[in-house]
């Protein structure tokens, strides 16, 4: 078994104090195995994004444990935290998140400016199939186009860890499927660890491990030993 | 009844609340304009209305005709001149009263009052202590102002010396005038209640002491309804001519009433043209706030919109609130514009010898600035209506497309290597809406132009007082004759301990007429190469007096409208009173007073007088100084002694107490302006991208590196902001510089460094403090949430 990127021992989150207190982490036990592709399942306010916030290094667990290898995240200091982010992770939101002042190339350049050991902002946007249209403003390009954008923005950095949320919550099945193509290419020729949240059950198909999330805790791990291609995915 | 708000007004109540900072801050605009609206307009109402119903109780007369002498029985002509209701003849004097304790003489004016009953015209008001008794020559009544500075009290005896005798007087009561609501002592422009009096008498008693029995030296006119006073001057003046008539002047000439008549008229300006700048800037700003309420609510909107409101219920909610905003504003300025113009009342009666003097609240300016303060912001508001109207459910509902940079212009490949991508993003925000950025640009500009050319202005007095009493006038006495003299006397100045250096100088009284303009002044004879008392250029290098033409002050020159090389007309009002046609030989340089000089042999020689003198500048030895006072106090042909160092004490009195006031409340007003721009610009930018913010947080950034794409944005327009605010600043302070420049003084814009390091420190700080209150929200803000909500 491969070493795990992220392991946690009991994670807890509750947000608010008192009887209005809501409990959105029950105590969360798992480990992510390096370079698979792992999908977290779940309906929506079963946790799932609470803790990827928290893998993510974006929010803090209550109590309990977090390590990224063999780091503490919960231990870091808000300095940290950002740096952890810089060097580590990359993320892809539902909503692309784009910076809308900045062209394509431009919104790539963004992250490969402030890491380590960046990829060249063309040969990432050449990745997800875009290096033609790297001078365009996020307003000039379809949703699809501009989630692709948000994907080579994130790999661009050569993160450890690719985060992404209902990646294609926004996308039809076409370009939804696209997107999916994008991240799988990228864990098998890169070996990126990519950790997707989405409630799309469908999705699992390609995923080598997933994740049922319900209410707060994990119900399930399953390892899927015969992955499917996107093209494959009912939408 | 319990009334329930609707659903709307509910939503407002928490809107307001919930941009509370953002809507103090464009209400404190708000309301600085209309507080000064309020206080000027009420100020002009109060100091017109109050001048208006003194002069009209104490019947103060329209037309002065001051003459040598007149025999009594001229009277019924005068009183028959077409357009005049009524006339009053008396008699005035100079007088010096000696009191003890003092050093010097002191310079007043004695004017006679009929023996037993009240005066037709300028009658008097009683203060304190009662009237002179007409039987009782040695009674006198006495200016309030100058009985409470010396701490007199009715009873006291004064000695003063009338036509070069001495008299013992008893002070029987205090009075004030509507002819004394400014005054100054002869030859001086500010006041100074100690060394200025006015002496009323009995007409038998001052007759006896100026020779004037059965006769009058000056008459007063009012005039019917309707009448012109120049008809009255012209018939006054020829009816007069033979009995030594120096020029009758109208009441508008009267040296007291131009002073509050300049003051009114500056209020009147201030009020047209500052406040309309507070609430355009106001105005720009509520469009910004509320339009950009607009496009976060959009799917608020669509859903009213989709329920059935109507696009002028869901507008006029909008709508509301500019007009909450603006009306809140303007009722806090109503309310500090009255507190603010009874302050101001209180610093005028220091000033302007009033009885009373109410701060009058004009219902219409009160009606004006909430007028106008709900149109400037409805103009904003209607540009925001047209927003929401284009909003329909359906678009509105729908995410909205990121905002499109496309047209927002890329850089050339040189610039590419050297900017970072934040610095793109906030170059790219600035070019985006030029528009926007320009305006807030100017808004800053705008509260920096006014601190700056505040500041100027006020350096201007102090170059005034500068120029004047150290450049122009570098003597520490001025002595003035009773009546002109031989050379002689100049000589016996000269001779007395602590004199160092002496100066003649030959004084006339004369109208200076260039057209139709015209000017009640005096000419200043002075010898060829003044040191004592100089006419200086533009570049405040000494002029030499040359014979044959006449120097001319800036202010003169500008209020005769007249050049060098032009021809004067100049009708002397003292001797034999010769015509003379003049050509000006150049303007000179004058701040304070509008003086008029000759090389004083070439206007003896005109004056058919050789070798006159009516006064002496001295230099002193300060050490024998009041040894010398008291010789030139039992000097006979001494008709008043000025002390520069008072007239300098006097001037900086009134600088502190009402300028060195404004210099604060305008460092505040500018604070204010600024700091509702810079504020307003820094929270729409951070509301408007506060998901962007975020996103970069994600990303990696700093929350340091976050606030440079933000602040970047800020400290550019307050950067751009600079010199254009000192550029405006610089125009702005001519413009002021002219239009309150007066022929009693002109204000030269100065500009220092310090003034503009002052006023760009007020913007600096207003930025920095708006920067830092933003960039605390940034630090606080959790990331989660910020992404999660969709634009």
């Amino acid at each position: 078994m491969p070493d795990s990127t992220y392991t946690t021992r009991n994670l807890r989150k509750i947000y608010g104090e008192g009887p209005a207190a809501v409990q959105a982490l029950r105590g969360v036990s798992l480990e992510i195995p390096e370079g698979e592709i792992v999908v977290l399942l779940g309906p929506s306010g079963s946790g799932k994004s609470t803790l990827l916030n928290i893998l993510g290094g974006l929010d803090r667990g209550t109590d309990g444990e977090v390590f990224f290898r063999d780091r503490d995240l919960a231990a870091m200091s808000d300095k940290e935290l950002t740096r952890y982010r810089r060097d580590h992770v990359g993320f892809v939101f539902q909503f692309y998140n784009l910076m809308p002042s900045l062209t394509a190339r431009e919104n790539v350049e963004l992250v490969t400016e402030i890491s380590r050991d960046p990829m060249d902002p063309g040969a990432a946007l050449a990745l997800v199939g875009l290096d033609k249209r790297a001078d365009h403003f996020p307003a000039q390009l379809s949703g699809g186009e501009q989630q692709r954008v948000a994907i080579a923005r994130a790999l661009a950095k050569q993160p450890d860890v690719l985060f992404c949320d209902e990646p294609t919550g926004a996308l039809d099945s076409t370009t939804g499927r696209a997107v999916l193509h994008v991240l799988r290419e990228v864990n098998e020729k890169m070996g990126t660890t990519v950790l997707i949240v989405t409630h799309a059950a469908a999705q699992a198909g390609m995923a080598d491990r997933v994740i049922h999330f319900a209410d707060g805790d994990v119900r399930e791990v399953v390892v899927n030993t015969a992955k499917c291609s996107p093209d494959d995915i009912e939408w | 009844m319990m009334v329930h708000p609707g659903p709307l007004t509910r939503k407002l109540i928490r809107d307001l609340w919930r941009i509370k900072g953002q809507a103090a801050a464009i209400g404190a605009v708000i309301a600085v304009g209309v507080m000064m609206l309020v206080m000027m307009t009420g100020l002009v109402a109060s100091l017109g209305e109050t001048r208006r119903a003194y002069y009209e109780r104490y019947r103060l007369a329209d037309v002065f005709a001051p003459v040598a002498r007149a025999p009594q029985a001229v009277a019924a002509g005068l009183r028959q001149l077409p357009g005049v209701a009524a006339i009053q003849t008396r008699v005035a004097g100079s007088a010096l009263i000696d009191l003890d304790g003092t050093a010097l003489p002191i310079q007043a004016r004695a004017l006679s009052l009929p023996d037993y009953r009240s005066p037709a015209l300028n009658t008097v008001y009683l203060t304190d202590g009662r009237m002179f008794d007409g039987e009782r020559a040695g009674e006198v009544v006495i200016l309030r102002s100058f009985a409470l500075a010396h701490g007199l009290r009715p009873g006291d005896r004064i000695s003063a010396t009338m036509n070069g005798f001495r008299r013992e007087l008893t002070v029987v009561g205090f009075a004030q005038s509507p002819e004394f609501l400014y005054s100054t002592a002869p030859g001086e422009l500010v006041p100074d209640d100690a060394r200025f009096a006015v002496l009323w008498m009995s007409r038998t008693a001052l007759a006896a002491a100026y020779d004037m029995q059965g006769a009058f030296n000056e008459v007063l006119f009012a005039l019917a309804r309707g009448a012109e006073p120049e008809a009255v001057i012209a018939a006054a003046d020829r009816l007069l001519d033979r009995y030594g008539a120096t020029g009758a002047y109208a009441l508008s000439n009267l040296e007291s009433d131009r002073f509050i008549s300049e003051e009114i008229g500056g209020l009147r300006r201030s009020a047209g043209s500052v406040p309309p700048v507070f609430l355009a800037v106001a105005a720009f700003l509520l469009y910004i706030v509320i339009s950009r309420m607009v496009q976060s609510e959009r799917e608020e909107i669509g859903l009213m919109k989709a329920f059935g409101y109507t696009n002028m219920e869901v507008g006029g909610h909008y709508f509301r609130m500019i007009l909450a905003i603006a009306a809140g504003g303007a009722l806090a300025g109503c309310l500090l514009g009255i507190a603010v113009g009874r302050w101001m009342v209180d610093l005028y009666l220091i000033y302007y010898k009033f009885p009373f003097l109410v701060f009058r609240l004009d219902p219409a300016s009160f009606l004006v600035g909430f007028g106008v303060s709900i149109l400037a912001a409805s103009a904003g508001g209607l540009l925001v209506l047209r927003r929401v109207f284009a909003l329909t459910p359906a678009v509105a509902m729908r995410a909205a497309q990121p905002p499109d940079y496309s047209g927002s212009g890329r850089f050339g490949a040189a610039l590419d290597r050297v900017l970072d991508q934040p610095t793109r993003m906030v170059l790219r925000r600035l070019t985006r809406q030029p528009l926007r950025m320009g305006g807030a640009v100017l808004g800053v500009a705008a509260g920096l132009s006014v601190s700056v050319s505040m500041a100027s202005i006020l350096n201007s007095f102090d170059a005034m007082q500068a120029l004047t009493f150290d450049v122009i006038d570098r003597s520490d006495l001025n002595v003035s004759f009773t009546q002109p003299l031989e050379m002689h006397s100049i000589h016996e100045l000269k001779r007395l301990r602590g004199v160092i250096e002496v100066e003649p100088v030959r004084t006339v009284p004369a109208i200076l007429r260039n057209g139709r303009e015209r000017y009640h002044g005096a000419i200043f004879g002075l010898t060829a190469q003044p040191r004592l008392n100089r006419a200086v250029d533009a570049d405040e290098q000494p002029i030499d007096m040359r014979p044959g033409g006449v120097f001319l002050s800036v202010g003169l020159a500008r209020t005769l409208d007249i050049s060098a090389g032009e021809m004067l007309s100049v009708d002397v009002r003292e001797g034999r009173r010769p015509r003379l046609d003049l050509p000006v030989i150049a303007v000179a340089e004058s701040l304070l007073g509008s003086p008029a000089y000759m090389e004083m042999e070439g206007l003896n020689r005109a004056l058919k007088e050789p070798l006159r003198v009516s006064g002496a500048y001295l230099r002193v030895d300060a050490a024998q100084a009041e040894k010398l006072y008291q010789t030139l106090k039992d000097m006979p042909m001494v008709a008043g002694v000025s002390v520069k160092s008072d007239s300098l004490a006097a001037l900086q009195r009134v600088m502190d107490q009402g300028a060195g006031a404004m210099r604060y409340v305008m460092a505040l007003i500018a604070a204010v302006i600024t700091f509702g721009v810079i504020y307003n610009a820094a929270r729409v930018a951070q509301a408007e991208r506060a998901r962007d913010l975020a996103s970069l947080r994600v990303l990696g950034f700093t929350s340091g590196e976050v606030g440079f794409v933000l602040l970047g944005e800020l400290a550019a327009v307050t950067l751009l902001a600079l010199p254009l605010g000192a550029a405006l600043g610089y125009g702005l302070t001519f413009a002021i510089a002219a239009g309150f420049s007066t022929d009693i003084y002109q204000i030269r814009p100065v500009f220092s460094p310090e003034s503009y390091g002052q006023a760009m420190g007020v913007v600096l700080a207003a930025a920095l403090i708006s920067g830092w209150l933003v960039k605390r929200d940034i630090d606080r803000a959790d990331m989660v949430t910020a992404l999660k909500t969709r634009e």
